[in-house]
């Protein structure tokens, strides 16, 4: 090879390692660089097609169906009804309140959950003793299971329960989970704190990456701790910023246990139903799995486009 | 290539499932099936009198039958049996008969193909008229076929506690819960004196079935027998609807029943004076509370011997998957034969559906006085329509109900209007 042949050729990385056998450009158009990696991204590649690919293909496929559960071989007819589901689901007004319950729950839970796991997480990267038993205990709540932690927020906060004895006539009338406007901002609170050691240790990982030098300097230049904080801490964990935000959004859209077992199914009046809990009501107690689908297509898309939106707020330059 | 792999799988998902509608094809030999003996698969009741009462009875048939044995379990554990079943439907491998499918589910589970019709057994019909007489026509599906066998039934009455009522100054022994106004009039006097915390506790949550034990039994004694929807009509959109949904709304504005969910059972820790349930309750209060029962209210205070009341009734079902059909409809005729409706009632307390309950079974209600009452009340009970989208019905009415008069949102007229021009579409099929 020429040097002239060297510099008129592009600067890509498989040009400039020289001729390659004849029949390897083929496959390296389908399986990139390394085929090797296709080889070991494929059990994984299975295991999304499986259990994610084919399951949510088959949801969208059911919600233009008139389509039911049947047994095996029973001779059931399921036309394509075109957005007759999703009409069904846009003129109910259960449907519709629940995605507006949804976004009540997401304009608490979020925020909350961001600006706490962060607060915390910088103050137990601080912690010098007793480091351990608090992470410990910020983590305990996020991998006990709802149904057992369930009781103990009961206990708290039923109409006879310890915040309301704690409250006395400053308790609220009617009490905290058969409030319509109360019921909902309690579960977000709980879900805040069941989840808020997942996240923390999502941040602690980010605050690792920190430069202490950035730190100094800000000293050096007389910023204080809070200074430091918004100027330093803030802009340099904002990657890890956007994760929380993102899987906050994601688990808190598919909120189903919480109302489910703390208000009974509901909640006063339907104002703690989440639209989980009404595709469970509909496609299991119901047997309209092609309503729940569309339901369930609708929050997939309106997840997507928070989360896009979430994104490009949080990491623009 | 970052965005061509998910996009690839997507689409073949996409593909997959637009070529496949889930149906399968024919429903396979019924008539062979129908003629056919072997082993079979039931499934019983989690409660643990039923299982007794099911395994002694599965053991009395295995001992004649065997080359035709039952192999019994308890339902797998669910949130409810009726999901438990419809997935087992769906799944193809739901057992031979079922002694605890719900009749609101029963419409359902037709839908879904998993029923086999019992008429289409040589006098099959016959057998349930005769064993269950006139009450069995409310278990007829639309089509005119029975798919369930009328089995046992757990008539609800309230339940009150003696000592409570006497501490709150009523006669524990007649107490006066005849008329709304005389039941409204006892509920004031044990909440004001401080007696219980609730006069009456039902759940006040949204889950579809638990207007069975507030709303429907108190209807049903209202209207003389009707049920939810009739003809394919709504018919608690009607006075007597509203009359039933106007007491239960006093009880709840006055605080006299509480609005929010008691986890536990109210009447057994002494929260609540009153309860609204089935003499299967008798077991579980046993000797915790000292207890009375009456008929249901109405607003006239009719005889008791008039009162009609919610039945909530578990059937026996034979499911499609079910290969030795005729071992398994000899067993639902042994099951509900005399002799073990007898021993049903003994080892459970809850009423066989059978026509000569009160006679059939003498000296069992001689030594139990306190089931005569469910005795007597058992031949005058209203089921659950067999309609289309049975539950969803109910969930319907439930809103509506929990809105109207639990919450107060909305006045009673309104909200029961709005609820039958919904039921109407929903049992229409639509």
């Amino acid at each position: 090879m020429s040097t002239a042949d060297t510099v008129a050729a592009p600067t890509t990385g498989a040009a400039t390692r020289g001729p390659r056998p004849a029949g390897r450009g083929r496959v390296a158009a389908v399986l990139g660089r390394h085929p090797v990696g296709m080889v070991l991204a494929a059990p994984y590649a299975v295991f999304i097609a499986v259990v994610f690919a084919y399951p949510l293909g088959f949801a969208v496929w059911m919600s233009f169906h008139d389509y039911f559960f049947a047994a095996p071989g029973a001779a059931v007819d399921r036309p394509f009804v075109g957005l007759d589901n999703y009409r069904a689901v846009l003129a109910d007004p259960g449907v519709r309140q629940s995605f507006r319950n949804i976004g009540v729950f997401l304009v608490i839970n979020v925020p909350l959950t961001t600006v706490l796991a962060l607060l915390l997480a910088v103050a137990l990267n601080r912690v010098v003793h007793a480091r351990t038993f608090l992470r410990v205990a910020f983590y305990v709540p996020y991998v006990t299971a709802s149904v057992a932690v369930v009781g103990v927020w009961l206990f708290l906060f039923n109409a006879d329960g310890l915040v309301n004895s704690v409250l006395g006539p400053l308790a609220p009338d009617p009490s905290w989970l058969v409030n319509a406007g109360l019921a909902m901002p309690v579960i977000a609170v709980f879900v805040v704190w069941k989840q808020l050691g997942f996240f923390i240790l999502l941040y602690l990982a980010a605050l690792q990456n920190v430069p202490k030098e950035l730190y100094e300097s800000a000293s050096v230049d007389g910023a204080g701790w809070w200074r430091r904080f918004r100027s330093v801490t803030v802009p340099a964990v904002r990657p890890a910023t956007a994760l929380v935000v993102i899987l906050a959004t994601i688990t808190g859209a598919n909120l189903f246990t919480e109302p489910y077992l703390l208000t009974g199914g509901g909640g006063p009046n339907g104002a703690s139903a989440s639209p989980v809990l009404v595709m469970y009501q509909r496609g299991i107690q119901q047997g309209q799995p092609d309503v729940a689908a569309a339901i369930g297509v609708l929050l997939v898309l309106g997840v997507l486009l928070i989360s896009l939106v979430n994104r490009r707020l949080i990491e623009r330059d | 290539m970052k965005r061509t792999l998910p996009a690839l799988l997507l689409t073949a998902a996409l593909a997959v499932t637009a070529g496949c509608d889930g149906s399968g094809g024919g429903g396979g030999d019924a008539a062979e099936a129908n003629a056919a003996r072997g082993p079979i698969d039931v499934w019983l009741s989690n409660n643990q009198e039923e299982l007794a009462w099911g395994k002694a009875m599965v053991e009395a048939w295995n001992a004649q039958h065997a080359d035709q044995k039952i192999n019994a379990q308890e339902i797998p554990a669910g949130t409810s049996s009726e999901e438990v079943i419809g997935a087992a439907i769906t799944a193809g491998n739901a057992p031979c008969l079922i002694f605890n499918t719900a009749p609101a589910a029963v419409p359902q589970f037709q839908k879904q193909g998993g029923l086999v019709a019992l008429d289409s057994f040589d006098g099959g019909a016959a057998y349930i008229a005769e064993r269950t007489g006139q009450t069995a026509d409310q278990y007829k599906s639309p089509d005119g076929k029975f798919y369930q066998l009328p089995w046992k039934s757990n008539p609800v009455m309230i339940f009150y506690n003696k000592e409570i009522f006497a501490k709150a100054g009523l006669d524990p022994e007649r107490p006066p819960l005849a008329t709304y106004d005389q039941f409204l009039a006892a509920a004031r006097k044990i909440k004001s004196s401080g007696a219980a915390q609730a006069a009456i506790y039902p759940a006040p949550t949204s889950e579809f079935f638990q207007s069975w034990f507030d709303f429907y039994p108190l209807f049903a004694a209202e209207t003389g027998g009707k049920q939810l929807v009739e003809g394919g009509k709504a018919q608690f959109d009607s006075p007597e609807g509203q009359r039933v949904a106007e007491f239960w709304k006093t009880l709840y504005t006055e605080g006299l029943a509480p609005k929010e969910k008691y986890n536990g059972d109210s009447f057994a820790d002494g929260k609540a004076a009153m309860a609204i349930v089935g003499p299967w309750a008798i077991s579980v209060y046993g000797n915790k509370v000292k207890w009375g029962a009456v008929p249901v209210p109405t607003s006239t205070g009719k005889p008791a011997d008039q009162i009609r009341t919610f039945s909530d009734a578990k059937n026996v079902a034979m499911y499609s998957a079910c290969k030795n059909r005729a071992t398994a409809w000899d067993v639902m005729r042994f099951a509900t034969s005399k002799e073990q409706d007898g021993a049903l009632l003994a080892k459970t307390g809850q009423m066989p559906l059978r026509t000569d309950l009160a006679t059939a079974y003498p000296d069992y209600f001689a030594k139990n006085p306190a089931y005569q009452a469910f005795a007597d009340q058992a031949a005058r009970t209203v089921e659950v329509p067999n309609v289309p989208n049975s539950v969803a019905v109910w969930q319907a009415f439930r809103d509506a109900y929990s809105e109207s008069v639990i919450f107060g949102k909305k006045p009673v007229p309104d909200a029961l209007g709005a609820a039958a021009d919904k039921v109407d579409q929903l049992a229409a099929g639509s």
